[in-house]
């Protein structure tokens, strides 16, 4: 291994998800990064270094908003750096905090996320736009909704996928979901496949039931060297492999019914682990789902279905929490069920696999034996995927 | 289990002043210079004309037209002539405005693989002409059928994406 430590994960903590919270970013994430640990029973003292991660600042509308939380996030007087690729940062930042100690320089990384979109007026949705293009695309009067719409489209049409198929994927979720401490209210829930597919159309084939929300949150994880966690004598859930990739941002030139980015970040990711066969050697998976289309089009992605055939492993329900046979993906609810505050979002789905692994999930936890495990997310110009791979 | 930190505000909370607020506007404009490919397709739509660049080295011709090619990260300074024709790649029928807020009538944005181009290669438009509620829309629209160009008279166009006011289906 051309890397000098080992880096485990020594704990997590997350704030509730909320659709408009009253703390402010700062108190958000102190409530976050003393969650991380008290659950890892160290203090500030034991952090050598601090890596802060929030996604757009037009949310907020603070600029250079990880400075401005730092002090919440533990990071004064401390190295400290941000991680911002859109909505794959929750995921980018535990990549950023691994190589940090993987690196030799630092025994302890503190991860902190935090997220409140709720401050943007009338709807955070138009600090997105500014993602499009400036000459040849805002103009056309452009919306977030729309890219993934097209997504979606391009990839049921590729396969042929009805749309109750996605509404089992949402339902299954928001069950999940309804363990979830953070679950943010009226997100999570036993909704019909009916209700799900009756759900008032946004933007065609992208229908409300079927999208993760607008919320306010925080998370953070603690990480350390093996020779941190030699002295004291612990046995933890240790990062195996990280792995992300950027496509090409012309995205009306790629064939948007494949994810390619995330392909070649799960190989990245693989391939340090060790991984050669992931459908044998991964049991339980968090695949980003901001979108219901997008667990099963993120599934293939991570080479854990042929394309095309994550949505007839829903049918055999290869994908639920209580699988045997199959990976449960999404046991914590995801951004459907649990809730969407984006840099949190993609903690939360790491936090859920370090949980899973270490056996502390509750009523979440899978049925199968679970030793290894995957979360990833997704985000910049739908073009970013990045991927941490947690054994124990 | 220790209680989750958070405090959930409700919407009331807010409009009716309970949880305390301070408001600002950000007060920024910008003005994007189009730059050296990018200006010169848009002055190709102002003539009428969808112009494309094709890379000597991967031998694509590329929409919307580049300074370089990503592939090769090579410069590209071969301008060709496309047609305001092309298919239909994907399409949404999008009810909802860019401040979430519902519409009554639908966009149809779609990517559009632009004739002349390389296989796969599109641009982002709006179709029109197509309906203007979900199951005319979806009786009409398919992945893969034929649109053209729909432009604004010569007089009004100004070297912008919406010279092509949006295209329609062939025939
Ligand atoms: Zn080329």
């Amino acid at each position: 291994m051309p890397y000098k430590n080992r880096v485990a994960v020594l704990g997590a903590g997350l704030t509730r998800f909320m659709r408009r919270a009253l703390e402010t970013p700062k108190e958000l994430a102190f409530q976050a990064a003393s969650a991380a640990l008290r659950d890892a029973s160290l203090t500030i003292s034991d952090v050598d270094c601090v890596v802060g991660i929030t996604a757009p600042d037009a949310f907020d509308g603070v600029h250079m908003n990880a400075e401005y939380f730092a002090d919440g996030a533990g990071a004064r007087g401390k190295p400290y750096m941000r991680s911002y690729v859109g909505g794959g940062s929750g995921v980018f930042g535990v990549i950023n905090g691994w190589y940090h100690v993987a690196s030799g320089d630092f025994d302890t990384c503190l991860v902190v996320a935090e997220e409140k979109m709720s401050s943007a007026l009338p709807h955070p949705q138009g600090a997105f736009n500014a993602i499009y293009d400036q000459f040849l695309e805002r103009p056309l009067g452009v919306n977030l909704l729309w890219i993934f719409a097209l997504e979606m489209n391009r990839y049921m049409s590729a396969h042929g996928v009805p749309m109750e198929t996605f509404a089992q994927v949402a339902r299954k979720n928001k069950l999940n979901g309804m363990d979830h401490p953070s679950s943010q209210s009226g997100i999570s829930g036993d909704f019909s496949i009916e209700e799900i597919m009756d759900s008032e159309v946004m933007a065609w084939p992208v229908q409300r039931l079927m999208v993760s929300p607008v919320s306010d949150g925080a998370g953070a994880m603690l990480l350390a060297s093996e020779e941190f966690v030699k002295k004291r004598g612990l046995d933890p859930v240790w990062i195996e492999g990280v792995g992300w990739n950027l496509d090409t941002s012309y995205w009306t030139n790629r064939d948007l019914y494949y994810p390619r980015y995330l392909e070649k970040a799960a190989l990245m990711a693989y391939d340090m682990a060790g991984v050669t066969d992931p459908r044998k050697e991964i049991h339980v998976v968090e695949p980003y789902d901001p979108f219901a289309y997008k667990e099963l089009h993120h599934l293939e992605g991570l080479q854990l279905a042929d394309k095309g055939q994550a949505p007839r492993l829903v049918e055999k329900g290869f994908w639920d929490r209580d699988t045997l046979a199959g990976i449960p993906a999404t046991p914590s609810g995801g951004l459907i069920g649990v809730g969407n505050p984006i840099a949190a979002a993609g903690m939360m789905k790491v936090a859920e696999i370090y949980w899973q692994l270490e056996g502390r999930a509750g009523k979440r936890q899978v049925r199968r034996e679970a030793r290894r495990g995957l979360a990833q997310a997704w985000g910049d110009l739908m073009q970013v995927g990045t991927v941490v791979i947690l054994g124990k | 289990m220790r209680p989750l930190a958070g405090t959930s505000l409700s919407d009331q909370a807010l409009t009716q002043g309970e949880a305390l607020t301070t408001s600002w506007r950000v007060k920024a404009e910008y003005a994007w210079d189009t730059g050296a490919a990018v200006g010169k397709f848009l002055a190709g739509l102002k003539e009428g004309k969808v112009l494309g660049v094709q890379c000597s080295g991967c031998e694509r011709t590329l929409i919307p037209p580049r300074a370089f090619c990503e592939l090769c990260f090579a410069p590209i300074d071969r301008w060709v002539e496309l047609s305001g024709t092309g298919v239909i790649n994907t399409f949404s029928v999008s009810f909802v405005n860019w401040d979430a807020t519902r519409r009554d009538t639908p966009e149809i944005p779609a990517v559009i693989e632009i004739d002349g181009a390389s296989p796969g290669l599109g641009i982002l438009h709006v179709l029109g002409e197509v309906g203007e509620d979900l199951p005319t829309v979806l009786s009409k629209v398919a992945i893969g059928k034929r649109v053209q160009a729909v432009w604004k008279p010569q007089s009004e166009r100004e070297g912008a994406i919406t010279d092509i006011r949006y295209f329609k289906l062939v025939g």
